[in-house]
């Protein structure tokens, strides 16, 4: 059997007084691809961002002993202004340039992208990069958070089979954040929908049902409605 | 002429490293702070000025001051800079004139560089090499904490020893800016040389060179014109530096 790599026990997240996440337990093994689905605002993004450690939590949260994670977040909306190259980009990792090589290569950039600008690139270049640049120093798991707008028509289509392509290479196990319910059937084998509370986990074909779609982006609708009056 | 040597010497290596650090501050979308914290340190050059110490010297405590507060602003509330700048610093610059003396005004404001002596010279020059090594030291790592705070912390980059680190330089180059451009165009000093080089950089490394070039340059120009036509040096300085800023909008692909 695969080990665990992750284990969340009763997670509460509470940021300015407000519950974020409310008692959430979940479990990542080696070679998973779990997909975190919900609603903006849900959530998703403060819980990968909680397990890096970045905020505080009230739980459990047990990484496998001495694992490597690589990050790769929603956008970067500075580092466009400021001058740098793909390769000093990587660089800022401590990365040695037959590695960095080795990882454009195979998120499918030849070397003519060494010296190319970060500012030149297209948004879906550059979300490849940054898939690219999470990879360095070979970590086991990725943390993959999804921009909800900005890629270019395409670029989705290709981030996943990229996605796909460096689990196969590298054994990568994957927790990726999404809205985008076609993702989930198509990539991962484990769901977690979330609306704040946890609202069902499991095979993504076995529990996402329309009744549980419902319940976790019903409210949002019902939100907006009352938003206009 | 040891005068006129002195200075430029100075101006120099005080441009160059206001400039070198000024490319860290622009991706901080800090450029500005440099401004208020100019203004803040004028209570302390008119100390010096009316005790007949360093003006350096004078403004280095505001200057600590003026970090802590930047610290405390953004750290423990949640109020924009600009609320920082318009309260605190104005007032340095209102404080400050209630004390200082209206005959050496004008070296507070804009500077004088051209008394400095050989021992301020080796120590401004030494301070400035310091601070080079301190800032290439830093670099990589405040470029990623300035590309993004939660990417940087999550490959264990200790995110406040580099930002204290960062501020601390920026605190020297102050106090040291002051002696040349005065208390009131420091901004100018660590800002312009760093748009300039943006404008004409295509990596991280021409950006910070450039940065560093465009400052020693312009100090360099500012204080010979000074020598020539005899108008005060630090505007003259900050005048040479926007003029190759304005030229550098030409080469910018728009």
């Amino acid at each position: 059997m695969s080990e665990t790599i992750l284990k969340v026990k009763n997670l509460n997240v509470e940021l300015d007084n407000e519950k974020i996440i409310e008692n959430l337990s979940f479990e990542v093994k080696e070679g998973d691809v779990l997909t975190v689905l919900g609603p903006n605002g849900a959530g998703k993004t403060v819980l990968l961002k909680t397990l890096l450690g970045l905020l505080p939590y009230k739980g459990e949260i047990e990484w496998q002993k001495g694992v490597k994670i690589g990050y790769v977040p929603q956008r970067l909306p500075f580092i466009k202004d400021i001058p740098m190259s793909i390769e000093e980009f990587c660089k800022l990792k401590e990365a040695s340039k037959k590695e960095i090589k080795e990882i454009l290569n195979s998120a499918g950039f030849g070397e003519i992208f060494l010296n190319k600008k970060i500012g030149e690139l297209s948004s879906g270049q550059f979300q490849r990069i940054l898939v690219a640049w999470a990879l360095i120093g070979n970590p086991q798991i990725l943390l993959f958070d999804e921009p909800t707008a900005g890629i270019d028509i395409g670029g989705e289509e290709t981030i996943y089979a990229l996605l796909a392509k460096l689990k196969e290479e590298r054994n990568l196990t994957i927790l990726l954040v999404t809205h985008d319910l076609s993702v989930v059937f198509k990539f991962s084998n484990y769901v977690i929908c979330l609306n704040k509370c946890p609202i069902c986990q499991g095979i993504p074909k076995e529990v996402l049902t329309p009744e549980i779609l419902y319940k976790l982006y019903g409210e949002e609708v019902k939100f907006y409605e009352h938003h206009r009056h | 002429m040891e005068n006129f040597l002195l200075s430029l010497i100075t101006g120099i290596f005080i441009g160059g490293a206001a400039g070198y650090l000024g490319t860290l501050m622009l991706s901080k979308r800090m450029a500005l702070v440099a401004g208020p914290l100019g203004h803040l340190t004028l209570p302390g050059i008119a100390l010096a000025l009316i005790y007949g110490f360093d003006i350096s010297l004078g403004a280095f405590p505001f200057v600590i001051l003026g970090i802590i507060l930047i610290w405390l602003f953004e750290m423990r509330t949640k109020l924009p800079m600009e609320a920082l700048t318009a309260v605190v610093f104005a007032s340095g610059v209102a404080i400050a004139f209630l004390f200082l003396p209206i005959a050496q005004a004008e070296t507070a404001l804009i500077g004088d560089i051209s008394k400095v002596g050989f021992w301020d010279t080796v120590i401004v020059s030494f301070l400035c090499l310091f601070l080079f090594v301190v800032i290439k030291k830093i670099y990589l790592k405040m470029t990623l904490i300035n590309v993004s705070e939660d990417l940087a912390k999550s490959e264990g980059v200790e995110v406040k020893k580099y930002n204290l680190l960062y501020l601390f330089s920026i605190a020297i180059i102050v106090a040291l800016g002051v002696k040349v451009v005065g208390g009131l165009l420091t901004a100018a000093l660590v800002a312009i040389p760093a748009v300039t080089s943006r404008n004409l950089s295509k990596n991280l490394f021409q950006f910070s060179f450039f940065g560093l070039l465009f400052g020693a340059i312009s100090s360099f120009l500012g204080i010979l014109l000074f020598k020539i036509i005899g108008f005060p040096a630090g505007p003259l300085i900050i005048i040479v530096s926007t003029f190759f800023f304005l030229i550098s909008l030409i080469f910018k692909k728009i």
